[in-house]
């Protein structure tokens, strides 16, 4: 377009010297206020907030780095089988798993710990992680553990704890002042304790009751959110764990019992849905809810085939409690994020590692 | 006294700073969900289908781009400088369509359900292999990097040729309306 524009809007006049020096400060101090926005959004400036790669880094303190295994729950073995749905849970929640039929089912059977080779005992608490694979390629994943609460209701107080109980190097034992202190500043843990303790230990994997402990919401069909709690509860009769440990020594006799069970014919649990009522902590592990609250049986969980870890199987999996299909969301509970946060670092640090065997070994699984 | 000073055209400009406005939004909540506990979980829910949305995008992009025409360069950018900034966009076409390709070949080879929102998911790219998942996530954190700053570099080439040299470079990207002079 032709104009008449005067020549200064086409030449700028020059700048002075110290004009470009200011303008070169401004550009300078421009792009150092978005290289500092991403440090300070990524807590660079922050150094002792907790943060997943810290979390996992206490688990290393206290454990050590074992190759290639999960920094929780490191000792541990595949199974897998299929959840029949009945249908009742679909009023809740219209997750497809809850429509009535048949999903498959890979699990995980675990002691808690950094230690991969941790010796069985009476008192260990068991997990379970479970991942249902409906055919719509969703998945709900979730880890459970034989404890009918949780220990903490906060990240921070797991962390807390977790560096309380490392065992001092010079006895080998957790310094029983730490956990002390510990549970003077942590009423709520002084209280979940007493629930545990009151609650005997099963025998065996294949008894023991695996609770989610934290709080999810189901969401039924209509949009109605459900505050909910589930537990797998076994088929096979409550046993008491015997006091002390069995003559045998063996290391694995939990891992090797649940072997020649299932060997033995398939092993089945109700997956029990518990509803919170107004007024039931959503947001705190550490608390039950009321006894009475109602609850529905979802259908039965069989696991019928087992496996030693190995390369693809539940080994590489991480069973992130919020891998959720649709129907099933995450409560206001605080540990929740964090567990997938913290579960996440330890999967990603463990699967570029060298893969050591794991205690349960395939010539331990074959008949 | 007239310049062949012009503007990209409406549609290349608007996918620019759409793009911009994306690119620096999943920057940003990547390096926060990496150190964040209590946000996460919220965190990766936006950034895996905003990751999805930039690689459908990049393409469109990319296609526009072959069909507009393109302003000329100021007489201050010589031909040396013409050269980096073809590179450089280049570079950050190639980086935006990589990156998310490697995010979603990283949760693929993780065996993650990839969702994108409620039942919308993403089918897998690449077998379950952990020692695949370990390298992409690495390179997933190495391209992020360069994509940030590849960024830096381009923002502030802009600012120093609209700044000091003062040859309106900017107004050829310029959200708004530039009237030719």
């Amino acid at each position: 377009m032709p104009t008449d524009a005067t020549p200064s809007t086409d030449q700028p006049a020059p700048l002075s010297v110290p004009g470009t020096l200011a303008r070169l400060a401004g550009i300078g101090v421009v792009l150092l206020f978005v290289v500092g926005g991403f440090l300070y959004l990524g807590g660079w400036f922050s150094p002792h907030e907790l943060t997943p790669a810290r979390f996992v880094n206490g688990f290393q303190k206290v454990f050590g780095i074992h190759s290639g295994f999960r920094r929780n729950h490191a000792k541990g073995m595949c199974v897998a089988g299929y959840f029949d749905s009945n249908g009742q849970a679909a009023r809740w929640s219209k997750a497809d798993v809850f429509r009535p039929g048949r999903v498959s089912v890979i699990g995980r059977f675990s002691l808690p710990g950094g230690n991969p080779y941790v010796a069985d005992t009476p008192a260990s608490v068991r997990g379970l992680g479970l991942a249902f694979r409906p055919q719509n390629g969703e998945e709900w994943r979730t880890a459970m553990i034989d404890l009918p609460v949780f220990v903490v209701n906060t990240p921070q107080a797991f962390y807390d704890q977790l560096l309380a109980s490392k065992p001092d190097p010079a006895t080998g034992k957790p310094d029983p002042e730490k956990m002390k202190a510990f549970l003077a500043g942590h009423p709520e843990t002084v209280r979940a304790l007493t629930i545990i303790k009151a609650q005997p230990f099963s025998s065996g994997f294949e008894n023991a009751t695996y609770n989610s402990l934290n709080a999810f919401r189901f969401i039924s069909a209509s949009g109605t959110s459900t505050p909910v709690r589930w537990s797998v509860v076994p088929f096979d009769p409550f046993k008491p764990a015997e006091p002390s440990q069995p003559a045998t020594q063996d290391r694995n006799y939990l891992f090797d019992a649940l072997i020649a069970r299932i060997q033995s014919g398939p092993v089945r649990w109700h997956l029990i849905v518990t509803a919170g009522q107004p007024g039931d902590p959503t947001d705190d592990a550490t608390i039950p809810w009321p006894e009475d609250r109602e609850h529905v049986d979802a259908g039965t969980l069989t696991l019928d085939q087992v496996e030693a870890e190995a390369p693809g199987n539940c080994r590489d999996v991480n069973f992130d409690p919020l891998v959720l299909p649709v129907g099933i969301a995450p409560s206001d509970d605080p540990l929740l994020s964090a567990r997938s946060a913290v579960y996440s670092q330890s999967f990603t640090r463990r699967a570029g590692e060298k893969k050591e065997p794991s205690a349960i070994t395939p010539s331990d699984v074959r008949k | 006294m007239t310049t062949d000073l012009e503007q990209f055209p409406v549609s290349m400009r608007f996918l620019h700073w759409l793009t911009a406005a994306m690119v620096l939004t999943i920057l940003g909540i990547g390096v926060a969900m990496v150190a964040s506990l209590a946000d996460y979980h919220q965190l990766v829910s936006i950034h895996r289908p905003l990751g999805f949305l930039i690689l459908v995008l990049v393409v469109i992009r990319f296609v526009n781009r072959q069909f507009s025409t393109m302003p000329a360069f100021p007489a201050t950018v010589s031909s040396g400088e013409r050269f980096i900034a073809h590179a450089s966009e280049m570079l950050l076409y190639t980086l935006l369509f990589v990156q998310p390709l490697v995010g979603w070949g990283m949760l693929s080879a993780a065996r993650y359900p990839i969702v994108l929102y409620g039942p919308l998911h993403l089918f897998p790219i690449l077998p379950h292999s952990v020692m695949l998942y370990a390298a992409l996530r690495k390179a997933h954190t190495v391209l992020a990097y360069l994509l940030f700053f590849t960024f830096i570099a381009h923002f502030g080439a802009v600012l120093f040729h609209t700044l000091i040299l003062r040859d309106r470079l900017f107004s050829r990207m310029a959200p708004y309306r530039v009237p030719a002079r």
